[in-house]
């Protein structure tokens, strides 16, 4: 596929730049999921910008590579992301949630083409992913998928059932991303179930296992490009912050999905500038 | 524009339920990450240790639920309707309903209250899902006054239940003194010319249909279908035998809904003219009320389809 990727080091002002659109989309439209699309863009962004192997003029190319949103409440951040790389118009975005808008406050696939599967009640994304993780060593595809979870999503056990099937059908084509933020809806992480530790939990599920700063794009991409075929799923838990790169949302529970006032709005786009 | 008090009917059931908790040890409450959305803040301050947040885990939100009445407890297990319902139907059929045991579900921000989210967070499944399953009440209150009767209701009956609640503003349509009994259905208003049957949130709607229909010289009854198993068959059967027509606006699919269930009582008994609204497939992302309206449930949409019933 022959979409241009863009080197490591020029990811930070990608990013820097999609969390200033998902801010404003987030502000015009009056509701979005705000903390978790701040930490799960630089994730998103090394992934759509470096790593994945994709064409947005031809989003049901079967040869792409499969990435599947799991945490759907944060679909400002993945159609930031597909905006930013050429799905659709970024201005688009301005119909977020509006009256019979393709964008809904959950991604859709059968209403935006280049997403894979519609996705918002949480631990569906990891079952789904080993389906076509499953399919493509059936037909001995090349093709990767990859799916990012919340830690918080973690919680349910469709994701433990999934993590012992990938093992068991040596899936090494398929990459579990958990944006470790530490927060979920109500409360910290640690607080309502405990997920320590989670990468030997993963190990001991028969996963690889990786611990990154999920903000440090460079490592997210060396990671995520690593060569396959040890015959292990492989999962990286990115260390993230919440609201990361506004300082009054950063790392604070009570901003999943509050909203912030248009002068807030103000603050947070020259905080990122 | 409404320009009555509409009122948030969540904040009656954290009321009520706050009050009999303080009366009865034995009422819990578990969650599945969802506090603030099921208002239950309050409750966690009085009481840390008798709220349980499983966090995201429905399945394990319900099956707690279940040890929790074995155990003797009566736990109220406050979840979104629609992962509740739809994401632990299987823990609702096998650990509460054919177990009997004594959990009250309280499905939070049901129907489309959650408008914008999508269709995955509208919960226009959760009666059709719910009501094969004999031995579970099922109550959708119309207003705030409701919700306290049921949530004490409930909480006094030894049954496993199912109580709908939606997080849209309704104005109170019912007195100060009702009292709530399973297995009626409340007449609102009399008429004779064909009766708007509705619960929830369209009771308010139904009500003002009525109102404009009379101003047609057509007289509606309206019906608040509030308990929808055990369902009250022969007020049903006294709308289709005097009036002649019925019209069911739920804020459902049209499949498988209160609607639904009046259906199967009139063709059984009293065949009579039907037309049932709701929802027919998965909504368009929109607000709530825009919702409704969009389907044809808009008190104009609730007339007109009234009108064409009794072409
Ligand atoms: C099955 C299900 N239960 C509950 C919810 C409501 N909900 C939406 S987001 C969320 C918290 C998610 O936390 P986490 O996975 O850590 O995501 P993040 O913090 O990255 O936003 C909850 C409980 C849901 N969407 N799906």
């Amino acid at each position: 596929m022959t979409r241009q990727k863009l080197a490591t080091d020029e990811l930070p002002r990608k990013c820097r730049e999609m969390r200033r659109t998902i801010v404003k989309t987030i502000g015009d439209a009056n509701m979005g999921h705000i903390g978790g699309d701040l930490s799960v863009i630089d994730i998103l962004g090394t992934l759509y910008f470096h790593v994945l192997d994709i064409d947005p003029q031809q989003p049901r190319s079967p040869q792409r590579d499969r990435f599947i949103l799991s945490k759907g409440h944060c679909a400002v951040a993945l159609y930031t992301v597909m905006a930013h790389a050429g799905y659709f118009p970024i201005e688009e975005l301005s119909s977020f949630i509006q009256p019979h808008s393709r964008l809904n406050g959950h991604p859709c696939n059968m209403k935006v083409a280049g997403v894979e599967t519609s996705t918002g009640p949480l631990g569906h994304g990891l079952p789904v992913a080993v389906g076509a993780a499953t399919g493509a060593k059936l037909k001995s595809e090349a093709w990767r998928v990859f799916v990012v979870v919340g830690d918080g999503e973690l919680q349910e056990g469709s994701n433990w059932e999934a993590a012992m099937t990938a093992a068991h059908g040596d899936l090494d084509n398929l990459t579990l991303i958990v944006d470790r933020n530490r927060l979920q809806q109500g409360d910290r992480t640690q607080d309502v179930t405990s997920m320590d530790p989670l990468a030997e939990r993963f190990r001991a599920f028969g996963w690889e296992a990786f611990e990154i700063d999920g903000h440090d794009h460079a490592a997210l991409a060396e990671l995520l490009e690593r060569p396959r075929g040890s015959g292990l799923p492989r999962c990286i838990i990115a260390n993230t912050f919440k609201g990361k790169g506004v300082s009054f949302i950063e790392d604070r529970v009570e901003w999943h999905h509050k909203v912030p006032t248009a002068e807030q709005v103000q603050q947070a786009l020259s905080e990122l500038e | 524009m409404d320009t009555r008090e509409l009122h948030d009917c969540r904040n009656a059931f954290a009321e009520t339920l706050e009050a009999l908790a303080d009366q009865d040890a034995n009422i819990v409450t578990v969650v599945n990450d969802s506090i603030g959305s099921s208002k239950l803040g309050g409750f966690r301050s009085k009481w840390p240790q008798r709220l349980v947040n499983v966090g995201i885990a429905e399945q394990t939100l319900v099956g707690v639920g279940a040890g929790l009445a074995n155990a003797g407890m009566i736990p109220f297990v406050c979840a979104a309707s629609c992962f509740l319902t739809g994401r632990a139907l299987e823990q609702i059929k096998a650990d509460v309903v054919y177990s009997n045991a004594n959990v009250k579900l309280c499905g939070m921000s049901s129907g489309v209250a959650y408008g914008e989210l999508g269709p995955t967070h509208h919960s226009i499944e959760d009666l059709a899902w719910t009501r094969p399953l004999a031995g579970l009440d099922i109550f959708v209150p119309a207003d705030d006054v409701e919700t306290a009767a049921i949530i004490r209701h409930v909480a006094t009956n030894d049954r496993p239940a199912f109580v709908r609640l939606s997080r849209m503003g309704v104005p109170s349509l019912l007195p100060e003194d009702y009292q709530f009994e399973p297995g009626k259905a409340v007449t609102l208003r009399e008429g004779n010319d064909i009766s708007l049957l509705a619960c929830g949130v369209t009771v308010c709607r139904a009500l003002d249909a009525a109102e404009r229909l009379a101003e047609q010289g057509i007289r509606a009854r309206v019906v608040n279908v509030s308990s929808i198993s055990p369902l009250d068959q022969q007020t049903i059967i006294d709308c289709a035998r005097d009036t002649g027509h019925i019209l069911t606006i739920e804020e459902h699919s049209v499949r498988g809904g209160m609607g639904s269930a009046v259906a199967e009582v009139v063709v059984e008994n009293t065949p009579c003219r039907m037309k049932l609204l709701g929802f027919p497939e998965f909504a368009p992302t929109g607000s709530p009320e825009w919702l409704l309206d969009h389907v044809g449930m808009s008190v104009e949409g609730i007339v007109d389809a009234a009108q064409a019933l009794l072409k």
